[in-house]
């Protein structure tokens, strides 16, 4: 069983019909890149798979795990293993970042049966998994993204990633914004969550990251669906070309 | 059913139980005239001093009264009917049998609402009214403390007590930061007061306890007109927490305190409260009118007084806390989070009166509304021709928890000294609902969500709690919050 598949997705946002009818499946242990030029939908199917409530589903539907996820609530999709690392993390002031993410991952475990973890147990993973994506250690005793730059946003979405241990982790342009050494720490970061029970779907306009974690498919967005689907040589072919000659394929240029 | 709708039963239930009929209660026929000041002063044995006193303070309430139309003060941002003060009775003696035998007798539900709270067990028998050892441990308890603090030489006693021992001090402080003339409900306060606290702490004596857990264990009920005077002598400190976080029973629907801070030369007072009356059922009614006045004087040089609030409870609350900054270099604070919900309305906030050379302020103010609450900030800064180089900062920012609630500020400026450096900020937001989503793709629900933005929203000030209140004060958000957003 695929641990998601999507199929016929329809969504619209105040009237707007933005995607047009997406199919993807997603195994275990494969990472999917998606690409497209901008405003094509990719962060709507991000949003639509996390449950954002703007987004209204027409038509379609989509297993996770075999299980309805279209019905569950934004919460629910987290705490069953569905994570995304948002294109633009909104700040909590305030909101210590430890704190967060120990009531996070309480909830987390909890549905999955599992006991919280001890204060000493939390802080010994809290500082694992910083160093795993290379997190400045005093991220982790400030409010959640509050005057975080916009490279430390990203690390530390990856972050969060990483202590939360989702099975179907998507991130939307994680890549962008980032210098050239934190592309490679988040990169790093992300191969060494890779597992055989742990896929990703991450959305970039860069072939760059596809150089440091290696695909196993890349599908192009446009115009909100997925017109085509290939290797990581379809990435640098893009790269090369630019959408154009895609869109002219399926028919979309005018 | 939900977390609020039971709190909300807690409540109730409170009120529909009161206290037992049984009971012998002396009480005061109702209605306000001389022989009921007469009556209150017999009963509670005062001298003439203070019967005078009590008199002066009764003719000026009376002459208010006359002039109800002129004098009541309605300029606040809150809708009640009109209060009839010849409907009330003005004393009750203050002892009360125990209404249960053992805890087991006691509504489950509150017992929850305690444990939630982290109230430890003895003093969760107390505030339920279980006989049994409570009051035993308590005297007790009380009486240990008594010793350490009369090691110092620090006065903490009942202000009844104050009067009896204690004269001169009382006469010289007793209505010298708010006099009888000061408003309405001060003017009423000053004649019908039934009890409260005095502290006063000698020169150089750093007090060594929060004078809270003793305050707690003593004077829950000390009855509707509380009359509280804090003196900090040269160069001492004093920390005094009032209030508790569980939800208070009371049979008096009008409250009317008053509190008096004096702040010599290099003396500290932080004054932290937490207030949780009973609100009013779900439309609004029954609950606690709040009417205080609390004002401290920086009297002396380098001088400091701090105000924290947390304000959950009541029905309406009126309430400025204010700090007279006289003496040079002194410094005033106001922190302060306010949370309404259901049909609450709070209108509160602070004075700075900047008098002295080179005084600072400072003003952070949190109101966070749900429901069909009203919400306002109301703060005046005053800097007077005498206080050069006097600085304020105020920031108040407001949170609205649904669109059926409102959140207002207020913020008053009279400046008439050129050197004064004045800053305020303001702001309104709704809660995010990019913060909420946000925090449920991580697994949050809904409800944890807000919990953790609120606190986060009111950090500043929770920080600013002793650190064992501020715990209970987070829990105690967190429970308000339950449910009251949708
Ligand atoms: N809440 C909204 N209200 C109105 N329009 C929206 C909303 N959200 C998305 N859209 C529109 O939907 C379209 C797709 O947006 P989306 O953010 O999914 O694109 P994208 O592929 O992620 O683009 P980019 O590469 O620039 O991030 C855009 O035209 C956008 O303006
Ligand atoms: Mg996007």
């Amino acid at each position: 069983m695929a641990l998601l598949e999507i199929r016929n997705l329809h969504a619209r946002v105040e009237e707007k019909e933005i995607l047009k009818g997406v199919n993807l499946t997603v195994n275990a242990g494969e990472v999917h890149a998606i690409m497209g030029p901008n405003g094509s939908g990719k962060s709507t199917l991000a949003s639509v798979l996390a449950g954002r409530e703007d987004y209204e589903v027409t038509e379609g539907e989509v297993l996770y795990d075999g299980k309805n996820l279209l019905e569950m609530e934004p919460d629910e999709r987290a705490r069953e293993g569905v994570f995304l690392a948002f294109q633009y993390p909104v700040e909590l002031p305030g909101v210590n970042m430890a704190t967060f993410l120990r009531e996070a991952l309480k909830a987390i475990r909890e549905h999955r049966g599992l006991p919280p973890l001890s204060p000493a147990e939390f802080m010994k993973l809290l500082k694992e998994k910083a160093a795993l994506v290379g997190l400045d250690p005093s991220l982790k005793q400030r409010s959640v993204n509050e005057g975080f730059s916009g490279g430390e946003k990203k690390r530390s979405e990856i972050f969060q990633l990483a202590m939360l241990e989702p099975r179907l982790a998507i991130l939307d342009e994680t890549d962008s914004g980032l210098d050239i050494d934190a592309l490679r720490a988040v990169a790093d970061g992300v191969n060494k969550l890779r597992s055989p029970d742990r896929a990703f779907v991450i959305i970039t306009h860069y072939q760059r990251l596809l150089n440091y974690i290696v695909p196993d498919y890349v599908h192009v967005m446009v115009d909100g669906r997925i017109v085509r689907s290939g290797d990581k040589s379809l990435a640098l072919e893009l790269e090369e070309k630019g959408y154009d000659w895609i869109k002219e394929e399926v028919g979309l240029v005018a | 059913m939900s977390d609020t709708a039971y709190l909300q039963q807690i409540a109730q239930s409170d009120y529909k139980y009161g206290f037992e009929t049984d009971i012998e209660v002396e009480k005061a026929p109702p209605g306000l005239s001389e022989e009921v000041i007469h009556y209150i002063s017999d009963r509670r044995g005062e001298p003439d001093w203070m019967r005078e006193w009590r008199l002066r303070a009764f003719r000026y309430f009376m002459s208010l009264l006359e002039r109800y139309e002129e004098t009541y003060p309605r300029w606040a941002h809150l809708k009640y009917p009109d209060i009839d003060f010849q409907a009330i009775s003005y004393y009750a003696a203050p002892q009360r049998k125990p209404r249960y035998k053992s805890l087991d007798e006691v509504d489950p539900k509150i017992l929850e609402t305690f444990r939630k709270l982290g109230i430890p067990l003895d003093e969760q028998m107390r505030l339920a009214g279980v006989a049994v050892d409570a009051v035993m441990d308590s005297v007790s308890v009380a009486t240990t403390f008594k010793e350490e603090l009369a090691k110092h030489g620090i006065i903490f006693c009942s202000m009844g007590e104050a009067i009896e021992n204690y004269p001169e001090l009382v006469k010289k402080y007793l209505g010298s930061v708010v006099p009888y003339t000061d408003n309405f409900f001060a003017a009423l306060n000053s004649a019908v007061f039934s009890d409260g606290s005095f502290v006063y702490v000698p020169k150089g004596v750093r007090c060594p306890m929060e004078l809270s857990t003793y305050f707690r264990i003593n004077t829950a009920g000390t009855g509707q007109f509380e009359r509280t005077l804090i003196i900090a002598d040269e160069g001492s400190y004093v920390s005094y927490l009032e209030g508790c976080t569980a939800p208070m029973r009371d049979e008096h629907q009008l409250h009317a305190a008053v509190v008096e801070l004096i702040a010599l030369k290099d003396a500290e007072i932080k004054y932290s409260t937490v207030q949780n009356w009973y609100p009013g059922d779900a439309e609004g009614k029954g609950g606690v009118y709040n009417f205080v006045t609390k004002r401290g004087i920086c009297l002396g040089e380098n001088s400091k007084i701090s105000w924290t609030q947390l304000e959950t409870g009541s029905a309406i609350t009126w309430k400025y806390p204010s700090v007279i900054l006289k003496g040079d270099n002194s410094v005033g604070e106001f922190y302060s989070v306010a949370f309404t919900k259901g049909y609450q309305q709070a209108d509160t906030g602070t004075k700075m009166i900047h008098l002295g050379r080179n005084t600072r302020s400072t003003i952070i103010s949190k109101g966070i509304a749900a429901g069909y609450s009203n919400n306002s900030y109301r703060g005046l800064v005053k800097v007077a021709r005498t206080a050069d180089n006097a600085r304020n900062f105020s920031q108040c920012d407001s949170m609205l928890l649904g669109d059926k609630c409102g959140a207002h500020t207020f913020p008053y400026l009279e400046i008439e000294n050129p050197t004064a450096q004045v800053e305020h900020e303001a702001t309104t937001s709704k809660i995010g609902e990019d913060q909420i989503f946000y925090c449920q793709q991580r697994g949050l629900s809904e409800e944890t969500a807000i919990k953790l933005i609120v606190n986060g929203f009111c950090k500043e000030v929770l920080a600013q709690l002793p650190m064992e209140f501020a715990m209970e004060a987070q829990k105690l958000l967190a429970i308000e919050l339950e449910g009251s957003v949708g």
